[in-house]
């Protein structure tokens, strides 16, 4: 069988870092079809040794890539308009100059590399925003892989710039149009392509969810993020800061914005999610007008990890909302539910109103045009700046360009104080 | 009815010949119309009966189970409706309920497949198949089931090895769900070469061996237990035919008998398939 490897026991003095059990308090776990466990069993010995202990160099190789083609670090810049604004210090991890403009490839190149040490043949991924599934595709195309992402088709329609760069760089797209078509529909057609073809095929999970051990390999290759801003940040404004703020969908860019603080105890981590039109949920139709698991959900099963979930009282999973569509997802990762419970982590939300209005503001006082994830990260600045101490940082985890047909429309439909007149694009950008 | 006699016939069912066993997704297309279809499995000939309880996220199924699934949701099943629709049901086999865990974990006032399991044993349901509930994570059904004399029914992948089978059995009972290909539930028209493969590599295992994945016709069915399979299962050549008539708009008594004839038809291949089998002589193999 192919997950028979054999490993060598870490020579005398050097420590063995075990992947462990892939629980998190109460959450986590390998909720997966039978067919699927020799995979998932056979990539956390991969995990283990490549990412936790470095065989055959994979972390060195990693690092070098994430660098030379990734373009990190990224900068932590000092935000000044807005530290004026809020008079307190602002300072932005900018993931957005990341190739391919997200946090997501930090990840995405992770697992691309793992997959082809493993000797797998084949790539597959699912996509909410987009983002996952283009650094991916860039991933797999940089290593020469073939890839296959699915997205749902309202997605499709949300963010086509990502769609047409995915086929750029070579991917297939497959629509997946069962459902209200967002990312858990995307992600169950995966997991079913993944069952299908588990024997030479590795599936690229697009964040910290999924079974063990997705959740905590995930966190470990965006775990760079805060690695580098805690340094950088200590660099610059000569302390750790008060808080640490990043916007929660299924919380990748979450848990590497907070990875190296959690020990921090002065530090607040706070992860903002997607309130959507309200955070009521509408359990006779089936769907949340918010995609905010954490701040409302509640534990169950899904997608191979217990988690904090949008669901009704029978366990049926809801539909999710929010204007950005890497937000809109039912569930979030274990980890991040587990430091939930435990005080460490505050769940947040602001609604679709405040995220467009966020989204506007960075761009027009510090020049970024933000992703609508990541706004809402800056409407909550906006909200609450005066609740964050003297210094905080902001992970902004991906750059606009994606969003600007969304931003336009949804301008359109609300009184937005802050945003310019668009009526110029009534017809969007095609 | 004793908790244990609700297990004891679940090994009746593969006590003397090839098992049949049907699935269908309870509430499809709704629930009056499925409650007769159940029944006309029954008359067809089912030895066991696999009642699928509607999840919104099958990721264990094909496009035809998917359909089903949501035809059953839009017209309102829930788990407290099919723990009625089991209470109500006219047939004398036993049941299994098919479902996702997320359901199992959140029925009743407590978290935790307790709760569920004990409904389940009331309304006289046998056991249990999760699809995805591997062995790592199936303790706390496990126990309920022990507790209120249900079974556990573990699915064996094309992918199983040696270490995991063992894992597999040892939270198993009942039958063993072999899973002839790789992939998602579908009707397919030829039938794995995984399944002779599998079933040789199960032959030490003391539960019986239903197969399951791709089963569409008789004679599939008889190639699979001339192969060795103690039974068969089969789910959406059984809900293309409701999805059909639905789509058709056809009475509910004749998608009703056009399912007792399929029924027939597999449940006479696997007779005919045990009857095709040759003898192996005693000790020799390889
Ligand atoms: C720019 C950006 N930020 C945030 C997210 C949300 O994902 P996560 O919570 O895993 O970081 C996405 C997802 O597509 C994204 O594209």
């Amino acid at each position: 069988m192919s997950s028979e490897r054999e490993r060598s026991d870490p020579t005398e003095g050097e420590q063995w870092v075990s992947a462990g059990d892939g629980k998190f308090g109460r959450y986590g776990g390998q909720y997966v079809p039978e067919a699927l466990m020799p995979a998932i069993q056979e990539l956390t010995d991969a995990y283990e040794r490549y990412v936790l202990n470095n065989e055959d160099g994979f972390m060195d190789e990693f690092r070098r890539r994430i660098r030379d083609f990734g373009g990190r670090p990224t900068p932590l810049q000092r935000a000044d308009r807005l530290s004026e604004r809020y008079d307190t210090e602002v300072y932005l991890k900018r993931e957005d100059l990341l190739h391919g403009g997200a946090h997501k490839l930090n990840n995405a190149l992770g697992q691309v590399l793992l997959a082809k040490y493993m000797g797998k043949e084949r790539i597959i991924a699912e996509t909410g925003a987009g983002q996952h599934g283009t650094a991916t595709a860039m991933a797999a195309a940089h290593l020469g892989m073939p890839c296959e992402v699915y997205m749902g088709e309202r997605d499709i329609n949300r963010q086509r710039p990502n769609v047409f760069r995915m086929k750029i760089n070579g991917s297939e797209v497959t629509p997946v149009t069962t459902g209200r078509g967002t990312l858990k529909e995307a992600i169950s057609e995966t997991m079913r392509d993944w069952a299908t073809n588990v024997e030479d095929t590795h599936y690229v999970i697009g964040s910290v969810v999924g079974p063990h051990p997705f959740p905590q390999m995930v966190r470990d290759f965006q775990a760079i993020i805060s690695e580098e801003a805690r340094r950088q940040v200590r660099e610059t404004a000569g302390r750790l800061p008060d808080s640490v703020v990043a916007c929660a969908g299924g919380g990748s860019n979450t848990m590497g914005s907070f990875h190296h603080f959690v020990d921090d105890e002065s530090v607040d981590l706070l992860a903002v999610e997607a309130g959507g039109s309200s955070l009521a949920v509408d359990e006779d139709e089936g769907v949340a007008p918010n995609s905010a698991s954490l701040s409302t959900g509640s534990e169950g099963v899904l997608h191979g990890a217990r988690t904090k979930l949008l669901q009704d009282h029978d366990g049926q999973i809801v539909e999710s909302h929010s204007v950005s569509s890497g937000l809109d997802y039912a569930g979030v990762g274990p980890e991040l539910a587990s430091l939930v419970d435990e005080d460490r982590v505050t769940p947040v939300n602001v609604d679709d109103d405040a995220a467009i209005e966020g989204f506007h503001r960075l761009s027009q006082e510090e020049g970024i045009i933000p992703a609508l994830e990541t706004a809402h990260a800056f409407g909550y600045l906006h909200e609450h700046h005066e609740g964050l101490g003297d210094v905080t940082v902001i992970n902004v985890s991906g750059r606009g360009d994606k969003d600007l047909d969304t931003a336009i429309e949804e301008t359109a439909k609300r009184d937005v104080a802050n945003a310019p007149d668009m009526s110029m694009f009534d017809g969007g950008l095609r | 009815m004793s908790d244990d006699a609700a297990a004891d016939r679940v090994a009746a069912a593969f006590a003397d010949g090839p098992a049949f066993v049907p699935y269908l997704a309870v509430g499809d297309p709704d629930y009056e119309s499925s409650l007769a279809y159940v029944e006309a499995l029954a008359e067809g000939g089912a030895d066991v009966i696999e009642l699928g309880l509607p999840f919104s996220e099958p990721i264990a199924e094909g496009p035809t189970i998917q359909n089903a699934v949501v035809r059953a949701l839009e017209a309102g099943m829930t788990p407290t409706r099919f723990f009625e629709f089991v209470e109500e049901v006219d047939v004398d086999v036993p049941l299994v309920c098919m479902t996702y865990y997320n359901l199992i974990y959140q029925f009743g006032s407590e978290p935790g497949p307790r709760p569920f399991v004990e409904k389940a044993a009331e309304v006289g349901l046998s056991g249990f198949v999760v699809p995805d509930l591997p062995a790592e994570e199936a303790g706390p059904l496990r126990a309920a089931c022990d507790e209120f004399g249900l079974h556990l029914i573990s699915i064996v992948a094309p992918t199983t090895d040696e270490a995991r089978l063992e894992k597999l059995v040892g939270v198993s009972s009942g039958y063993l769900y072999v899973q002839a290909r790789l992939g998602v539930t579908g009707a397919s028209s030829s039938v794995s070469d995984q399944t002779g493969e599998s079933l040789a590599r199960l032959s030490g295992v003391a539960l019986p061996k239903a197969v399951g994945f791709g089963i569409s016709s008789g004679e599939q069915a008889a190639t699979i237990v001339e192969a060795g399979a103690d039974g068969i299962i089969v789910g959406s050549a059984l809900v293309d035919i409701v999805a059909d008539g639905h789509e058709r708009g056809a009475s509910t008594e004749s998608v009703a008998e056009r399912l007792e004839t399929k029924a027939r038809e597999l449940k006479q291949g696997a007779v005919d398939g045990y009857g095709r089998r040759t003898p192996t002589p005693e000790g020799t193999s390889d």
